[in-house]
């Protein structure tokens, strides 16, 4: 997959759930449509439930990528 | 009051308090779920024939202690006014309990659905050694305990890999809390003898490629708390079907009637019978 631009970004490494899911889903509230949104959370609780509730939610995760004991989820606004 | 009466009145949900002539009501609550307009009628019930508190039950359950033995028909009549019965004691099938199933993030199965229609089947059955608690657990989370239980049931997913879709970002690998999945470089391994059919990866999945195939149940017996603790053992990892499972608990107190002895759990009977014994009598009466 190619590298996509991220629109916006949020480092939520440390945040437990389900603010990291609240932080992310109120980020992108303040995007349009289709935009890009790159969020970094921790493995364990994080990986299982954000991917989830932002799927529950209707959007759409592009990519995901192991970065040590972190995840991103490249994330597109629908 | 003569001994026979206070039997019936224990049978009938009525418990016995220190004081005399005072007892506590405990009501039919399948699952917990108690509608907010049935409450105020509670309230002025304990008021009115209690003493103004209700004890909630570690069943999900509500009793209204301290009520004399005079008014429990008024009580009883009270109650039926909003659509609240009395409960069980002594050694009959207990209300069910239930998770919020349906209404929770995790839910697998309609569990308040399925513990309610349980209820209205199995509730009160009487003629079997002992007590016997059922109770309806979503997800394999276990909320509602299963393995506490003569019977719990669990809501459990069964999936499908749809290869084309997945995009080998290896998050179900990470949510997978017994190692049955395996990503590499553009190939997955998955050993189904591992699965404990939780859903997680269904769910985590990003790209949609493990798919939800078909809903069952995970029933465990013979768990029990009390003097002498003991928990459930599983018994079918994937039982199918609703009717199927009514058909189980049928033929399970059936088996419990005629094997157990007066005053033994049913992991008593169990235990000194043989899961397996139980196992293949059960698969042996139900198609």
């Amino acid at each position: 997959m190619s590298e996509m631009k991220a629109d916006e970004k949020l480092d939520l490494r440390g945040e437990i759930c389900p603010y990291n899911f609240v932080k992310t889903k109120l980020k992108l509230e303040e995007m349009e449509i289709g935009q890009i949104l790159e969020v970094v959370i921790d493995n364990g609780e994080p990986i299982k439930n954000v991917p989830r509730s932002l799927k529950e939610d209707g959007h759409q995760i592009l990519k995901v990528e192991r970065i040590e004991q972190y995840f991103k989820l490249v994330i597109k606004k629908s | 009051m003569a001994e026979h009466d206070l039997n019936a009145l224990k049978s009938s949900g009525f418990m016995t308090q220190k004081e005399k002539d005072l007892f506590s009501v405990r009501l039919r609550i399948a699952g917990g779920y108690i509608k907010a307009e049935q409450l105020p009628k509670l309230a002025e019930i304990s008021k009115k024939f209690g003493r103004g508190h209700l004890h909630l039950t570690t069943r999900q359950g509500i009793e209204i202690p301290y009520v004399h033995f005079d008014n429990l028909e008024k009580v009883r009549n009270e109650l039926a006014e909003v659509g609240l019965k009395i409960g069980a004691c002594g050694p009959r099938v207990r209300t069910v309990t239930a998770c919020q199933g349906e209404a929770c993030s995790h839910g697998l199965i309609e569990a308040q659905h399925l513990g309610k229609k349980i209820d209205e089947i199995f509730f009160g059955r009487s003629g079997i050694p002992h007590k016997f608690k059922i109770c309806v657990t979503g997800c394999p989370n276990a909320c509602i305990k299963p393995v506490e239980n003569d019977f719990g049931i669990m809501g459990v997913v069964r999936k499908i890999f749809v290869k084309e879709k997945c995009n080998y970002c290896r998050l179900c690998q990470e949510v997978c809390p017994v190692g049955a999945i395996k990503v590499e470089e553009n190939e997955l391994h998955y050993d189904p003898s591992k699965c404990i059919f939780c859903g997680d990866c269904i769910f985590a999945c990003p790209s949609y490629a493990w798919e939800q195939e078909k809903v069952g149940y995970k029933i465990f017996v013979g768990g029990k708390m009390g003097k002498f603790p003991d928990l459930g053992r599983e018994v079918f990892s994937f039982w199918e079907g609703e009717e199927r499972l009514f058909q189980l608990i049928e033929k399970t107190l059936d088996f419990y009637k005629e094997a157990g002895k007066k005053g033994e759990r049913f992991g008593g009977t169990i235990g000194r019978i043989g899961l397996d014994n139980y196992k293949e009598k059960m698969e042996a009466a139900i198609a």
